[in-house]
């Protein structure tokens, strides 16, 4: 399965080469155009089989996670680092990493409940107090094996918990190989229009690749693809889920980083109801995504995300339902299928 | 020009949402210019063709208001929002908001002795009405506006979103006022300034002008207790110097004060701790464009009862149209 690769491969925000080259390697024999540019956004692109002038479609989805950055390597050997993208301080402690590409383990280290004071339990350890253990003896032994600005990310396999039901799935970094699970499974269908699929770079440090991926393109319109929060958990109060996972794939109408085109939520919606395809609304004003970035393109470019719902995000493990992948897929297949009819009249 | 402030304020145009308050101001103009269009944000982009020897000049007001998101609806009917642009929470509770279809909305705090220690948007909901969930589940996603009538108090008037409703005002008036130009001017009644001044941004980089001017309200510093600011309403029309996302072009700062002193109207300078306006997001388009901005003094900005004085205005609209009947060099 892609998305168990997607899953496995080693891709922070500024590091994203494996992932790349796996998506380069799924695509090959399916896209005419394959490019990577400056910012290392890998973009794809198949030709319409209508006439021209064809619309310009753009899918977009980020190719990284978030992760850790070695910042200083002390004399016991252990290594100080900081966080690259969104990670709470308390999810660190414990947890197992790889470091480099090399996938040198490594642990981050934290005191046993033995040694831990009653208050203490209570406390979130600041990141500045914590170390990756490699288990090397001294400075000079960690300075063989690990260089200031290498990256980490959590080590945490992929599985799939259920053939039934749910179908669901746990795995790293479904922020948002998820999307790109989502974009690359568009690659093989024929459509009208031209389609440009985008895997970009750097979206956790501030939608830097989609800026410049969708100022090369220039499309027509554009859709982001992401793995969401998705936080359905039993609550005390009667508050938002955000989205809910199995409940198929959550059309985005305004977050904080872009108000959604009218018109392609729209279509979203009435392609959704005219194939029996499950969907939902994220809870407005929650997260950004590399629309965002793209819609603000040139002079502007009509966007829309549409995600796959995603427990624990953000986190070393997250979890999903292969259903509404599928589901996803199915909408923007037939999403794909109706826009140039679609579009001419909205 | 009150008239039209009333029917300008009164409409529904929330950021993303501001189909109701373009097809108002397209009415208004339509008559008047050689080119209307809307481009992909949603931009009402107006013309006026210039004669000869002037420059390609973007005038900008946004249309949008500030409002709420529904984000959750909850299992009796209540409603729950997130922030379209800078809400002060404050100033929610106890007034009505309104969807797109008209339907009204009552704002009230969970428990009123928590919300007075700490305003929090999280514990204030909105109340349509409905008797549960069903009835309320197709809120989801759409948009209100705050509710509440254009007051004129004599010399000074009082209602929501004349930020930046008096600035589009001020615009419309402009072209009205305008005979022939040298310039090439286009009007632009931007679209989503409130959540990032994203529609003149767009539009900004469609159109590549030569000069960009926004219009839009400043921060009152003549109020009890104000924060220590110069501007103050009555004293004219503010010619931007600096604010918290521009610093304005010199040369053309200079135009508008060196205008406004030839044809004795009164202004005042504007340095501008926090906020910022349309112009910011014009000047860094392309390889930059100089830019500027004429603002009016504003009590209250982003409550439902902003107040400015009706002089500022048609002062405003004097000196863009002086500034723009001659050519001018930067």
């Amino acid at each position: 399965m892609l998305l168990e690769d997607l899953s496995h491969a080693f891709g922070p925000s500024g590091c994203e080469d494996e992932v790349r080259r796996l998506l380069a390697r799924a695509l090959r024999d399916k896209v005419d155009d394959l490019q990577t540019d400056a910012l290392g956004n890998l973009i794809a692109f198949k030709q319409g089989t209508g006439t021209q002038p064809r619309l310009k479609v753009m899918v977009d989805a980020h190719m990284d996670e978030v992760g850790l950055m070695i910042t200083r390597i002390e004399k016991n050997g252990l290594l100080g680092f900081r966080v690259v993208g969104g990670i709470l301080d308390r999810l660190l402690p414990a947890k197992g990493v790889v470091i480099g590409q090399k996938r040198l383990p490594g642990v981050i280290a934290a005191p046993p409940v033995h040694l831990t004071k009653p208050e203490q339990r209570r406390q979130v350890l600041p990141i500045d107090q914590l170390a990756v253990d490699i288990g090397a003896n001294s400075e000079d032994e960690a300075r063989e094996l690990v260089k200031i600005g290498d990256y980490a990310v959590f080590d945490t396999r992929f599985q799939v918990l259920g053939e039934d039901g749910l179908h669901a799935v746990k795995g790293k970094a479904f922020d948002d190989r998820m999307g790109c699970a989502v974009a690359s499974a568009l690659a093989d269908g024929e459509y009208a229009v031209d389609l440009y699929l985008s895997f970009s770079t750097q979206e956790e440090m501030g939608l830097r690749g989609a800026m410049v991926a969708a100022y090369r393109i220039g499309p027509d319109l554009a859709f982001a693809f992401e793995g969401t929060v998705c936080d359905d958990i039993p609550k005390k109060e009667d508050v938002s889920p955000t989205t809910e996972m199995g409940k198929g794939p959550a059309i985005t109408v305004m977050d904080r980083s872009f108000v959604a085109d009218q018109r392609l939520i729209h279509l979203l919606i009435e392609v959704a109801e005219a194939n029996g395809i499950p969907y939902q609304f994220k809870q407005p004003g929650v997260g950004s995504t590399d629309a965002g970035a793209i819609h603000l393109s040139r002079a502007g470019v009509p966007a829309v995300t549409v995600s796959v719902p995603c427990r624990y995000i953000h986190t070393p493990v997250s979890m999903a339902s292969l259903n509404d992948l599928d589901h996803t897929v199915a909408l923007m297949r037939a999403t794909l299928a109706a826009l140039p009819e679609k579009w001419r009249a909205a | 020009m009150k008239d039209l402030i009333k029917k300008l304020t009164e409409v529904y145009g929330p950021s993303g949402h501001e189909e109701q308050i373009r097809e108002t101001i397209r009415a208004e103009v339509e008559a008047l210019v050689d080119e209307i269009r809307v481009d992909t944000l949603g931009n009402l982009i107006v013309r006026k063709k210039g004669t000869s020897g002037g420059k390609k000049v973007m005038l900008a007001a946004h249309m949008d208001e500030i409002g709420l998101i529904i984000s959750y609806v909850d299992e009796k009917g209540f409603l729950r929002a997130q922030p379209v642009g800078g809400i002060d929470v404050m100033t929610l509770v106890g007034g009505r908001v309104q969807f797109a279809d008209g339907t009204i909305g009552v704002i009230a705090p969970e428990n009123r002795g928590e919300f007075r220690k700490e305003p929090d948007l999280a514990r204030v909901y909105v109340d349509i009405g409905a008797t549960g969930r069903e009835e309320a589940q197709g809120r989801l996603g759409q948009v209100v506006s705050f509710v509440r009538p254009f007051t004129d108090l004599g010399r000074r008037i009082t209602a929501k979103a004349l930020d930046d409703r008096i600035g589009c005002a001020v615009l419309i008036q402009t072209l009205r006022q305008l005979a022939d130009s040298p310039h090439d001017i286009y009007f632009v009644f931007s679209t989503q300034e409130e959540v990032g001044l994203r529609g003149a941004r767009t539009s900004a980089y469609g159109l590549q002008p030569e000069v960009g001017i926004a219009v839009d309200i400043t921060m009152a510093g003549d109020t009890p207790e104000a924060p220590k600011m110069a501007m103050k309403l009555g004293a004219g029309p503010c010619v931007k110097v600096m604010d918290s996302g521009m610093l304005s072009h010199p040369g053309l700062k200079d135009r508008m004060i060196e205008t406004a002193e030839a044809h004795g109207i009164p202004y005042q300078l504007e340095v501008l701790a926090g906020g910022s306006t349309d112009a910011t997001a014009i000047q860094l388009v392309h390889s930059g464009v100089p830019a500027g901005c004429v603002s009016i003094a504003c009590r209250y900005h982003h409550t439902p009862s902003e107040m400015v004085d009706m002089d500022d205005a048609q002062n405003a609209v004097r000196l863009l149209v002086a500034l723009l009947e001659k050519p001018f060099e930067l």
